[in-house]
């Protein structure tokens, strides 16, 4: 589904992401850790091909296709979608015109919004005032909307309570088909979280850390978080390297 | 009387306050002889739809009243619906001797060149009463139009409603499609009695290098409530206007709203004051700029003269493209126990809101057309169907060739 290589990302001057190569398969699902600033927001970020990440060197292709250059509405439109780790406030648009313009006029707001008890959201401004956990359920939600083929979720978890967290990890589970037999999933998924919390909801399939724009090592997300409770990131990258 | 007309004479090569000076002198009081017309039948299906556009549907259908001056000559005045009344105000003046002790009663003559104009050489304007305790649910469209270019139009208009009674007015004023320029100097001064309500919705639709001068004092009594939106969707020289309106009862409330946008060329200084001389009176006022390479000035005023008032006055900007905005609220307490507020934001879009929207699917302009649909995002009830249409083309137009 997605494959990147060798990819090299300035935001400015700064390099952020120094010679990425990744695979995410048809059906899989992939979890990134990393320390804060390591640039895991970064590489999502750069998937989905924000201006402010330059991409120096390196290609990215979606389904077969070279998207390195497509601006992002057109890999949108391909299949990827991204929730946000700090999404932005748009006064005076409502979450549920945001959220018809997810799904082009497919699904209807106040639905959708009633089986995952987001009624309450949908007049107000997108974003404006929203308390983090309910910034990541409104992000999960436009998601679910837009029914990407891949979905990017960065640190969907963070700040939410352990109440709405069976509802996050009930829309996670819903977006990546956690539901059928992995062989009949459609979906990938590329998470980003610290807590791993979200695991309990999906089929993670392969887990890797990322170290200052690197990404060193790969293998069972579980064992990795592990490791990197027990010993630490740098520790972590050590060994595994 | 006599003192008024000297007092306009004083008046009469008074600078404004605000706005760039005018010379009158630069243009024709030559208006066409427009006949009185019962059915509309003098306008071109161009003008229809640029009137429409303005708000203006050139029927009596669904209008408790309406009111058309083109230049000086007043074309079309029915009242439809019992308990209002629709006049011009030359006509009002000889119904009711009282108009006379109204008119200039919350403008002053000798304000400026432009007050005194319209008292020394006064076109015409209309004279709109709803009787007590009448509530008028169909609004009363009026509509002032210069049809003749270099025009300049000298209107007075007069408003009353009576107490208890609740009346909606809107007006449109506009140029013929050929005309370019021109000037529109109209003072109206609107009396809220106790208990009353009106709702006063005004929309410009200018030539390109037509100036306007508004003049506009509002008096609201006890428990009255004035509520004004003011639009300007399309390009115009300047517009100069500081309407003010005095909570003078117990309980009065007030609330303006305008949704503007300067393109290029545009000189627009529009503003909102409102004197809060009455215990728990409020006003809100809510002013949205969009600068589309035109330049405006955005003033907003709120004076506090009574304990336990609460005021609000929010104005923000957009600029796109090369505009400028200037935002300059100000709040005036002078007693113990006023509560007003103000929330001024002046900024371009943010890219981050385009990308965001454009991670959803939305290529660059539907984003912008989003941000700026948001933005203009005022709840005006009551609005003509094609005023709305004509607000999204605009809404749409503003996010092209960024
Ligand atoms: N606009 C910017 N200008 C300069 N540096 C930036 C900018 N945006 C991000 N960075 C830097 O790039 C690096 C990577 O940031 P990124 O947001 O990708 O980290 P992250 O791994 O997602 O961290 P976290 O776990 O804290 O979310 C950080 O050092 C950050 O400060
Ligand atoms: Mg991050």
């Amino acid at each position: 589904m997605l494959e990147i290589d060798d990819l090299w990302v300035n935001i400015d001057d700064k390099e952020v992401l120094k010679g990425i190569n990744l695979r995410v398969p048809v059906g899989e699902t992939h979890i990134l850790f990393g320390k804060n600033g390591s640039g895991k927001s970064s590489l999502l970020m750069t998937i989905m091909g924000f201006e402010r990440f330059a991409v120096k060197q390196g290609r990215i292709s979606f389904l077969g296709q070279d998207i390195t250059q497509l601006p992002i509405y057109e890999r949108a439109r391909l299949g990827l979608g991204l929730s946000f780790q700090r999404p932005p406030t748009i006064r005076g648009v409502k979450t549920a015109d945001v959220l018809r313009v997810c799904s082009r006029g497919a699904i209807v707001p106040e639905v959708l919004a009633a089986a995952y008890d987001f009624t309450q959201f949908l007049d107000r401004e997108i974003n404006y005032g929203f308390s983090g956990g309910e910034l990541k359920r409104s992000e999960l939600l436009q998601l679910l909307a837009q029914n990407p083929k891949m979905a990017l979720l960065d640190e969907p978890e963070s700040g939410v309570d352990m109440e709405n967290l069976q509802v996050v990890g009930a829309i996670i589970a819903k977006l990546l088909q956690k539901e059928r037999r992995p062989q009949a999933r459609e979906k990938s998924g590329l998470i980003i979280t610290h807590t791993g919390f979200i695991m309990d909801y999906v089929n993670a399939d392969k887990g890797y850390i990322l170290l200052e724009g690197r990404l060193l090592c790969s293998g069972n997300p579980r064992d990795i978080l592990q490791d990197i409770k027990r010993f630490g990131y740098e520790e972590c990258t050590r060994c595994r390297r | 009387m006599p003192e008024i007309k000297q007092r306009a004479e004083l008046g009469r090569k008074k600078k404004a306050t605000f706005g760039r000076d005018l010379n009158l002198e630069e243009f024709s009081r030559q208006g066409g002889a427009w006949e009185y017309d019962p059915d509309y039948r003098q306008f071109s299906p161009e003008e229809r739809s640029r009137l429409l556009a303005t708000g203006i549907e050139l029927t009596d259908e669904d209008h408790a009243g309406t009111f058309l001056l083109a230049d000086k000559a007043i074309v079309h005045c029915q009242t439809r619906q019992p308990g209002v009344e629709v006049l011009p105000i030359t006509e009002a003046a000889s119904r009711h001797d009282w108009v006379k002790d109204l008119l200039w009663g919350l403008v002053a003559v000798d304000a400026d060149k432009y007050t005194a104009a319209a008292e020394l050489d006064l076109d015409n304007g209309y004279f709109i009463r709803a009787l007590p305790g009448a509530q008028i649910s169909q609004p009363v469209e009026s509509c002032l139009y210069l049809r003749t270019d270099r025009f300049a139009q000298h209107i007075h208009n007069l408003v009353v409603v009576e107490e208890g009674a609740s009346l909606h007015i809107i007006t449109g004023c506009a140029t013929h499609p050929g005309v370019i320029s021109g000037l529109h100097v109209g003072v109206s001064e609107f009396y809220v009695k106790k208990g009353g309500r009106l709702t006063f919705t005004m929309v410009h639709n200018w030539g390109k290098e037509v100036h306007v001068r508004p003049r506009t004092a509002v008096m609201v009594e006890e428990g009255g409530t004035y509520v004004s939106n003011y639009i300007l969707l399309r390009p115009v020289k300047s517009v100069q206007m500081y309407p003010t309106v005095t909570l003078n009862g117990e309980g009065a409330v007030a609330r303006m709203q305008s949704i503007v946008i300067a393109h290029p060329g545009s000189e627009l200084d529009i503003g909102g004051r409102v004197i809060l001389k009455a215990p728990h009176t409020r006003a809100e006022i809510i002013a949205r700029t969009l600068a589309l390479g035109g330049v405006s000035i955005a003033r907003g005023h709120l004076v506090g003269l009574a304990p336990d008032i609460k005021a609000h006055l929010e104005c923000r900007g957009l600029i796109l493209g090369n505009g400028v905005v200037y935002a300059m609220p100000e709040l005036e307490g002078r007693v113990v126990g006023v509560d007003m507020s103000h929330e001024a934001a002046v900024g371009k879009i943010a890219a981050e809101e385009v990308e965001y929207l454009m991670a959803r699917g939305l290529d660059e302009d539907e984003a912008v057309s989003t941000i700026v649909r948001g933005f203009l995002n005022v709840k005006i009830e009551g609005l003509p169907p094609a005023l709305e249409e004509e607000m999204e083309q605009a809404i749409q137009e503003s996010g092209k060739g960024l």
